[in-house]
């Protein structure tokens, strides 16, 4: 055959494969996380079971520090952009990732909740010298298998490259330009948590069930989800956001599939954040999962969603704006007040710090309402201020809800926490203060990102939004203030709650989280002005 | 240096170190602490307004806080807010005092409590001074956290139950009322585009309309709560019965001033038109406290909650004065609100004594004659009490008598003034029955107690220490304030026209 027939076989002009043109410096805090997940899994298969619980340590810690490292330098590097809106950095990796200004803050954002989780996850002296993780998740709780298997103390150390995938998952969806990059995050961040959930050493059973909810429920959004991006697909012709929002400016007709796709990307989305109704999953896992993975799962998976949601309809549905306003509307009215409602009837910490978890849904989706640009508090900004602030108390919450502990492990019903102020006065200060600052009480970091998302809605024109949100402030204080009773004035139930003596690892937690919650009341400058620089997202 | 800022910042320094150190902390040492601390702060605000040139704001500062939010660190005083935060600092020295021989109870509890103390003063001082609406705020709740903990913690020893249900109904009160209030503050905030106090208040008028009055009424309501403006005033008889001395002085002389302040400095001063239109309504609230009040006055078994009851009725005669919006009316507010500081002061501390040496308030169990069994304490119980029902030359007069004079102008038909001619004539009658009243409860009060056939009890002990120390402080404050009124009007005097600017 000669060289002529080739090319007509092959066809006319064949255009070269182009190698795709990655600038690798650039997404290099989302490699080195990865990166650190494979090394987990590979220590997992080489190293001695002696020294597998500290290297994993390690390997993740020093991946978290890395990766945070690699932000900053990234963050310093990135370029002003000043098109229709004032903003920093933009796509890269051939136009599947967005890294702007919000994207490289919630970055950095999810790093420090991802060391903070680590540390939580690492510690060992609280039980007997194990994690909080069972021993071997295959075997039935209560059998002898179980009895053998922690005998033999047999760790799961598989939790840390675990947590790493989620967390590279968080920071994918957090900066994902397109629709199907999305997707594949929101699966990669979910699964390793879904695994995750089920692994509490203690109340293994409802660990089980908690995991197997969310699970199901978490596929099953992830279904919406794709079938919203489906949708959207088929009026825009794209998944890429830039093309959507092209799309959704110009095109005439096909409305019915863009508001279609947009309702059910919406679910998919409010889901993971838990809002009203999508929240009947929350309180279950929260209560479930081992403690130290609801820690990090509360805050990282909240911080990461709301990113994401707020860039694709920013970013892609921003044209369409008053299709999706109302919807978004209802939902955070609902969320607010159902949130802090339902939360008064709580009488288990971990639940109660589910729903709560609910209200500040709805209080992050008023901060969406808000202005997309302009000179004063924008949307992005003060919504990151708040998952700032809310993810570091809501860390610092649950790692003193570790700390409280009777023989069968954590006591998370209420009633016996009574008295905790006088068993252990600073870490019931220390639960006051996150709990003040959930409230948005002056001087912690929950007042001012409550302003700052209040003061963005109003300038919005969402002043309804605004009203409610006061008074859901107002109502949910009722329940923070009942708790904050029971730790101090009321009377201890037998002997009260016992305070186990944490390693170093835990103590810091609460140390950092408490002092990121004052400072951030007190001194808010700083943060603020950070995530203000960090200007609008760049398409 | 600025004056007024180490003034803010002394005390929660010290509030710091008391609970940093309360381990090496005897109970009197820390008391003592506090009534050194509370003094120099006392003198710094002296020193301080003393060297100010008197033009505008004393010791103004204006640091930027939080600069992408435009919230402002803006403090300064004037002459509406200096006779307040004077007062305050002397109160919780005499409070701080009284601790020396009273100590909490618990072991070795006074550093935490005098800490707590510290805290409510940094929180009054800065409301007080605050130039900025979110400031003012900030302050305003800072304040209540430390005061719910000083009821439920150390509050009435034989109900432990009640004083928890009082201390959190007092919370949850003012809490949803400042919600309200901030719903206030962003809606002026909204409006304005500032929330500097100064700015605001330039605008004068130009905040008007549906918006300023939606405003209006959410400011009102959550500084009603505080006041307390009938009905609203549910929360105070049993937070006050229920707290303990300290508690109770402190609630009677700072915290309803916080109100009444938020009432001239805001409410009026920044929203001048709305004001105006609500005006009417605030004081018939006002008359209507001050009859209710002395009506339920004339009931009470229980001599703290008929004190509270009083307070009620006091803050009634403040909300009338400024509802008048004329120039006297105003005064009235200030001179009543510290008149009604150092002699409600005086009244709880006395309610105290005999709550530590009885283990009740109850009128019926401290039985009668007190003359004989306690002449110290019974003498300066009838000059509290008759200070209070507002006997002329003594400090609860002047307050009283310029309120029923702004009313009375109103009515004459002074220009400019807050109530129409035939509503005030009304509220002037209204008010003039709530004297009436006033001295009748009291007068029932001490011939039931001080007067006729003494009958002993083992607790009968009369007025020792610092009872005594305090007590002459509090008898001398009262003699000088209702003697020499002047030396607070002229304080006040050149700084109303700056309150009442927008609204003439």
């Amino acid at each position: 055959m000669s060289a002529v027939s080739v090319q007509a076989i092959v066809g006319a002009a064949p255009s070269p494969i182009e190698a795709p043109d990655v600038d690798y410096a650039t997404i290099s805090p989302l490699l080195i996380i990865l990166g650190a997940a494979v090394l987990g899994v590979l220590v997992e298969a080489f190293v001695p079971r002696a020294y597998r619980f500290v290297t994993q340590i390690a390997v993740a810690v020093v991946g978290v520090v890395a990766a945070f490292v690699a932000t900053v330098v990234v963050g310093a590097g990135l370029d002003t952009v000043d098109g229709e809106v004032t903003g920093r950095g933009g796509p890269t990796a051939m136009g599947s990732l967005s890294v702007d200004g919000p994207a490289v803050v919630t970055w950095a954002m999810l790093l420090f909740f991802g060391l903070l989780g680590v540390l939580l996850f690492a510690e060992r002296r609280l039980d007997g010298g194990l994690s909080a993780f069972t021993s071997q998740a295959s075997t039935p709780p209560g059998s002898a298998d179980e009895r053998h298997a922690t005998r033999l103390r047999i760790e799961h150390s598989e939790v840390f490259p675990l947590a790493m995938f989620a967390l590279g998952g968080m920071m994918f969806f957090a900066s994902a330009n397109d629709l199907l990059g999305m997707f594949v995050a929101l699966e990669v961040l979910s699964l390793p948590l879904y695994l995750m959930c089920g692994l509490a050493r203690r109340r293994r059973l409802l660990s089980q069930e908690a995991a197997m909810k969310y699970f199901l429920l978490g596929a099953f959004s992830s279904a919406f989800f794709l079938y919203g991006i489906a949708m959207v697909y088929g009026y825009a012709g794209s998944f890429g956001l830039a093309e959507i929002s092209t799309a959704v400016s110009s095109q005439i007709g096909g409305q019915n599939l863009l508001l279609a796709g947009m309702a059910l990307i919406l679910v998919g989305l409010l889901f993971k954040v838990a809002a009203v109704p999508f929240h009947a999953w929350t309180p279950d896992v929260y209560q479930g999962a081992p403690t130290p993975v609801t820690a990090f799962m509360a805050a990282g998976t909240k911080a990461a969603a709301f990113v994401a949601m707020l860039r694709i309809f920013f970013v892609a549905f921003g044209g369409a704006r008053w299709d999706w306003a109302p919807a978004v509307w209802a939902i955070a009215i609902i969320t607010m007040l159902f949130g802090a409602i339902a939360s008064i009837a709580q009488t288990d910490v971990k639940r109660m710090l589910a729903y709560s978890s609910i209200a500040h849904a709805g209080f992050l989706l008023v901060g969406m309402a808000g202005l997309t640009s302009g000179d004063g508090v924008t949307s992005v900004s003060a919504v990151l201020f708040y998952l700032v602030a809310y993810g570091a108390a809501a860390i610092g919450a649950f790692a003193v809800v570790t700390l409280v502990r009777d023989a069968g492990g954590e006591t998370t019903h209420l009633g016996r926490w009574a008295g905790l102020g006088k068993e252990s006065p600073v870490l019931a200060v220390a639960f006051t203060i996150f709990l003040l600052s959930f409230a948005g009480i002056p001087l912690t970091g929950g007042f001012i990102s409550k302003w700052s998302v209040f003061a963005a809605a109003w300038d919005g024109g969402a002043w309804p939004l605004v009203v409610v949100g006061v008074v859901a402030s107002a109502l949910a204080l009722f329940f923070y203030i009942r708790v904050v009773v029971l730790l101090f004035f009321a009377p201890p139930q037998g002997d009260g709650p016992t305070v186990a003596v944490p390693s170093p690892l835990t103590w810091s937690v609460v140390a950092i989280t408490v002092a990121v919650t004052i400072v951030l009341g007190v001194l808010p400058g700083p943060l603020l002005d950070l995530v203000q620089q960090a200007g609008a997202f760049v398409r | 240096m600025n004056g007024l800022v180490v003034a803010l910042a002394l005390p929660a320094v010290a509030a710091l170190l008391l609970v940093v150190l309360r381990d090496m902390l005897t109970d009197r040492l820390a008391a003592w602490a506090g009534v050194g601390v509370s003094v120099v702060v006392a003198m710094l605000l002296l020193v301080t307004w003393v060297g100010g040139d008197g033009d505008g704001y004393v010791a103004e500062v204006d640091l930027v806080w939080v600069r992408s939010l435009d919230l402002h660190l803006h403090l300064g005083m004037d002459g509406i807010s200096f006779p307040l935060l004077l007062m305050t600092a002397l109160v919780t020295a005499l409070v701080c005092w009284a601790l020396v021989d009273d100590p909490p109870r618990g072991d070795n509890a006074t550093p935490g409590l005098v800490g707590l103390l510290m805290v409510v003063l940094t929180a009054s001082i800065g409301v007080f001074a605050a130039l900025d609406l979110v400031l003012f705020f900030v302050f305003f709740e800072l304040a209540l956290i430390p005061m719910w903990f000083v009821i439920a913690r150390w509050g009435d020893p034989h109900d432990p139950v009640g004083r928890r249900t009082a201390a959190t109904r007092f919370l949850l009160y003012t809490v949803v009322g400042s919600a309200l209030m901030l719903v206030g503050f962003v809606t002026v905030w909204a409006l304005a585009g500032t929330v500097q106090i100064p700015e605001l208040a330039a605008l004068g008028a130009q905040l008007d309309g549906g918006w300023a009055l939606f405003a209006a009424c959410m400011i009102a309501l959550g500084l009603a709560v505080k006041t307390p403006v009938w009905p609203l005033h549910l929360w105070l008889p049993d937070a006050h019965a229920k707290a303990p001395t300290v508690g109770s002085v402190l609630l009677a002389a700072v915290f309803l001033k916080l109100g009444t302040y938020g009432l001239l400095r805001v409410f009026v001063a920044v929203l001048p038109g709305p004001a105006r239109d609500l005006a009417p309504w605030l004081g018939l609230l006002g008359v209507v406290g001050i009859v209710v009040a002395s009506l339920a006055c004339l009931r009470q078994a229980d001599l703290k909650r008929l004190i509270a009851y009083s307070s009620v009725g006091h803050m009634g005669f403040v909300v009338l004065g400024i509802a008048t919006l004329t120039e006297i009316g105003i005064a009235a507010a200030v001179f009543a609100s510290v008149a009604h500081g150092v002699v409600t002061a005086l009244l709880f501390f006395n309610a105290g004594s005999l709550k530590r040496r009885f283990g009740t308030a109850e009128i019926s169990v401290l039985g009668r004659g007190m003359y004989a069994r306690m002449p110290a304490l019974a003498v300066v119980l009838a000059f509290a009490s008759v200070a209070s029902l507002g006997l002329p030359g003594l400090a609860g007069f002047w307050g009283e008598m310029m309120a029923l004079r702004g009313t009375y102008e109103a009515a004459a038909g002074a220009d400019g003034a807050g109530l129409g001619e035939a509503l005030a004539a009304v509220l002037l009658v209204g008010a003039l029955l709530g004297v009436l009243l006033t001295s009748a409860y009291f007068l029932r009060v001490l011939r039931r107690t001080l007067q006729g056939v003494p009958t002993p009890h083992d607790a009968d002990t009369d007025l020792a220490g610092s009872e005594r120390g305090i007590a002459i402080v509090l008898v001398v404050a009262v003699l000088v304030l209702g003697l020499v009124p002047g030396l607070v009007m002229g304080v006040v005097e050149p700084s109303i026209p700056a309150i009442l600017g927008g609204a003439r």
